[in-house]
């Protein structure tokens, strides 16, 4: 009933914030199921990245997770000033996961986790009426983390381990709102590097105060993505203005920071089948300021983002149905870091609230089935990006309207153990 | 296999489950036509209308065209498709029978250091006006047109070009011998825009007032092509007009004449234009002693005023000095004395047209030093809009704007004040979101790189001044147009 009143509260909290940023939460298909909580949770080798510190409280000797997730985000846009109407057409993207962790003794776990918790993938009608933000987006953050888990004690555990992240970008937009060739096709300029690499950790603390009850603490460090002398491809500028090969054989410099998250929760284990579980995310977007492009010509975008940070509250509960089969459910809600002035179109994504579900199945002794079902919906927000420029132009320039987002998540995943 | 299916089948439900608006611009009923009903829409008038723009009728101006952007808008409640006679190309230039008969269109050269220069685009256009297109056009903006011309038949017949017809009509005449406002009404149209009688004065003003001003003759088939139509004339052609496109019950909006004055064309070359040094300015005060001699001369004769001697005289002086130009409408006096022709400088009354620019201070004979157009070489009679020439003009044009008006009354028409408009673009200018157009030639972004037609943000800014006006007639909620997303002038 609490925790009922708990949920209802977090449903009427002010809708005024903005959710999501290009923060993928699809780290297990397990955990996910369970409203993405776990920091709390000792089930699987998601651990690893849900809480290190929890590996050494696992009961298998050997045990891993794999799988993946299908996202099928929708857009819808529409501005009724001028009688606007767009919708993306975005790429399912899939993010994945593989996590695994070996006991070496009682008190020491070491463990390897390889996910994908940022990325974007936005594509709109080429030219449509916001193409001087964005035409499309593609973002990729793959994160590889060793890990070490240590019991200090049967009730406490500590764990962490250094992150080693590589991504890639690929981003294009038309140069500003009305530049074209003399054929009239619109001047844009495509931004392009792979093989961004940076390093960053995974921290965990777990306490077991009683059998039943269990508390995490995790702290994942902000990563700063810096591309250097990444390719920015211009096509259709004037010749004209093409004086001295200025846009031929562009180089660009940009960064985009993976901003840090602490997450505090916990699990109770009501009985031998039921388990609840919550989880409360800080995301410290403010490390956001700015999308700055600085190409080699001397020529730059400047794009304020100005985010904040922002919270999730998660909720979770699993039931052991049988020997074979769980069934797991949650809801979470998402609060977005864009503040109201500041929501481009890469990610235009206001509060959402987040229904999950799923299941595993026990297909022997050693292997389970783990499958997931995530539905974000989000309500429709009127909002605009206030601070565009034209590089010519003197004042900034609005561009918004009402938008309308949801994403389909199916998510598959296998877990063996022993 | 069937899994496979199933796969298949969840990924088809799942990304057809976009999201949907509560209420959706999209669906018919989100806005309201009001009174009118704009099922078809035909746009009638001349260059402005086919969306003509840098001298030229080209491919992305006329997409742009502004009665382009109001059908684009008025889909939102009930408006059909919207058809133009495109050119072939985004050059402009027309060819007749293979050789070219119009300029292609302008765009700017920029400089490595920074100067910026229109051009011609350089190319070869490919829209040959013995190709006819098939008919209708929603858009019957034809290039060129006065008021008379529109129910002129044999206007769009080759036989009668280039004397009696008109290439870009020839291009688009249902027969060669229909008439520009027969193939408009011929279309039923429930809806019409009518924007004429611009060229009824403008070729006069541009040709730098060689025509003549025509008011008080009532044939228009006598009047040359740089002639004033008389207003009376334009009254009656404009009630024919209004007539024909209403028979069928239609409601429309027109629009009135701007003034001239306000154009680039005419505001960009100031009367001043010569900037000299003392000792030169002396030297030039020494050359012109004698004709300054001549005029007192004439006047002890009786010959002309001492307020005309005062205009006639020739001064210079270190800064800025005004344009020696000739004024066909000062006396003659070359009888008495043939270096007395009719000069005079110009005064902040008289305009200088753009295509002057590219000549004063240039050599009228390159073996001569001292034949400096402008200075020792005056501009001639097609050089320069005089006080008087202007005046002749904005007699007609305040005539025209009268009957246009009262015409819209009478037949209870949605009128917009483009003269109002071009005024403010010439007084501080409008804004739109991200800033603001001006008349300033080239920079100001209202108008194109012909100096008199807008650019496509500037017909962008009449277009949605336009559906202000049409929704407020006609009880109607047309969303508006936003000019930032439309370009102003070109590079090359």
């Amino acid at each position: 009933m609490k925790k009922l009143t708990l949920l209802a509260i977090l449903l009427l909290t002010s809708a005024l914030t903005y959710a999501g940023g290009y923060r993928i939460s699809l780290q297990g298909q397990k955990q996910l199921a369970m409203g993405h909580t776990g920091v709390a949770v000792i089930n699987s080798s998601e651990l690893v990245f849900f809480n290190p510190a929890g590996l050494t409280f696992l009961n298998e000797k050997f045990t891993v997770s794999a799988g993946a997730n299908a996202v099928f985000a929708n857009i819808s846009f529409q501005n009724e000033q001028y009688g606007w109407y767009t919708e993306a057409d975005n790429p399912v993207s899939t993010p994945f996961n593989v996590y695994a962790a070996y006991k070496i003794n009682d008190w020491a776990s070491v463990g390897l986790g390889i996910y994908t918790p940022y990325g974007s993938g936005v594509e709109y009608p080429t030219d449509w009426e916001g193409s001087h933000l964005i035409n499309d987006i593609s973002l990729r953050a793959i994160f590889i983390q060793p890990t070490l888990s240590i019991k200090i004690n049967d009730k406490v555990s500590i764990g962490g381990g250094p992150i080693f992240a590589t991504g890639a970008v690929n981003f294009n937009r038309n140069i500003d709102r009305t530049t074209t060739n003399t054929e009239g096709e619109r001047a844009n300029v495509t931004i392009d590097q792979s093989g961004i690499t940076a390093w960053g950790y995974n921290l965990g603390l777990m306490v077991r105060p009683t059998e039943k009850f269990t508390l995490g603490i995790n702290y994942r460090s902000e990563i700063q993505m810096d591309a250097e002398d990444g390719e920015a491809d211009f096509q259709n500028m004037p010749n004209g203005l093409n004086i001295d090969g200025k846009y031929d054989n562009v180089t660009f410099d940009a960064t985009l920071p993976l901003p840090a998250e602490l997450t505090v929760g916990a699990s109770y284990a009501i009985n031998e089948k039921w388990l609840v579980a919550f989880d409360y995310n800080r995301a410290y977007w403010n490390a956001y300021e700015a999308l700055d492009v600085i190409f080699s010509n001397g020529e730059e975008s400047i794009n304020p983002r100005n985010y904040k940070n922002a919270s999730t509250y998660r909720f979770g509960v699993q039931y052991k149905a049988t020997n074979r089969f769980t069934l797991r459910g949650g809801y979470y809600f998402d609060e977005s870091p864009v503040q109201s002035g500041y929501f481009a179109p890469e990610t235009p994504r206001n509060d959402s609230n987040n229904f999950t579900g799923g299941f595993s199945f026990k297909i022997s002794e050693r292997f389970a089935l783990d499958a997931s079902f995530l539905y974000i919906h989000f309500d429709e927000v009127d909002e605009s990006y206030d601070y565009y420029k034209d590089p010519t132009g003197t004042q900034f320039s609005s561009f918004g309207g009402t938008y309308k987002n949801n994403a389909f998540v199916p998510g598959l995943g296998i877990t063996y153990g022993f | 296999m069937k899994k496979l299916l199933y796969i298949s089948l969840a990924t088809v439900a799942l990304t057809s489950c976009q999201p949907e608006f509560n209420d959706s611009v999209d669906e018919q009923g989100f806005y309201s036509n009001g009174d009118a009903d704009f099922s078809t829409f035909v746009a009638v008038g001349n260059s402005l209308t086919a969306g003509y723009a840098d001298g030229a009728l080209y491919l992305n101006g006329q997409q742009n065209s502004f009665p382009s952007m109001l059908s684009t808008q008025f889909k939102h409640v009930g408006g059909g498709d919207f058809t133009q006679p495109l050119v072939n190309d985004n050059l402009g230039g027309l060819l007749a029978s293979g050789n070219q008969i119009t300029d292609n269109r302008r765009v700017i050269r920029l400089g490595a250091d920074g100067s910026t220069t229109p051009v011609i685009l350089e190319g070869t256009p490919t829209t040959d006006i013995v190709n006819t297109l098939e008919g209708p056009f929603n858009n019957m903006g034809v290039p060129g047109s006065k008021i008379f011309h529109l129910v002129a038949n044999g206007y769009g017949n080759i036989g009668n070009f280039p004397a009696a017809a008109n290439p870009y009509f020839v291009r688009m005449a249902s027969t060669p011998d229909a008439s520009v406002i027969e193939d408009a009404v011929s279309q039923s149209p429930t809806f019409f825009s009518l924007w004429i009688g611009n060229n009824d004065i403008l070729s006069f003003a541009t040709s730098g007032g060689v025509g003549v001003d025509q008011s008080g003759n009532l044939d228009p088939t006598t009047y040359g092509a740089n002639d004033i139509t008389d207003p009376n004339v334009f009254a009656s052609v404009y009630n024919t007009l209004l007539t024909a496109l209403t028979s069928g019950g239609a409601k429309g909006i027109v629009a009135n004449i701007p003034n001239v004055t306000t154009i680039p064309f005419f505001t960009t070359v100031p009367y001043n234009a010569i900037p000299l040094d003392a000792q030169t300015a002396s030297v030039l005060n020494q050359a012109y002693a004698q004709y300054n001699g001549g005029l007192l001369q004439a006047q002890s004769f009786g010959l002309i005023t001492a307020e005309e001697v005062a205009q006639r005289t020739i001064q210079f002086s270190a800064g800025q000095n005004a344009v020696v130009i000739l004024d066909e409408d000062l006396t003659d006096l070359t009888g008495i004395n043939a270096g007395l022709t009719n000069m005079r400088q110009a005064t902040a009354e008289d305009l200088l047209p753009l295509t002057t620019s590219s000549i004063l201070g240039t050599l009228a004979d390159a073996s001569n030093p001292q034949s400096i157009i402008g200075v020792a070489v005056p501009l001639t009679d097609a050089q320069a809009l005089t006080a008087t020439e202007i005046e002749m003009v904005t007699n007609a044009q305040t005539a025209y704007n009268t009957s246009i008006k009262a015409l819209a009354t009478q037949y209870d028409l949605a009128f917009i004040d483009v003269e109002a408009i071009m005024n403010q673009l010439a007084n501080g200018g409008i804004s739109f979101d991200g800033g603001t157009i001006t008349n300033t030639f080239a920079t100001g972004g209202a108008f194109s790189l012909d100096g008199v037609h807008p650019t496509q943000r500037g017909y962008a800014v009449i277009a949605n001044e336009m559906i202000n006006i049409i929704n407020e007639k006609y009880n109607a909620t047309i969303p508006g147009i936003n000019p930032g997303a439309y370009p102003t002038i070109f590079v090359e």
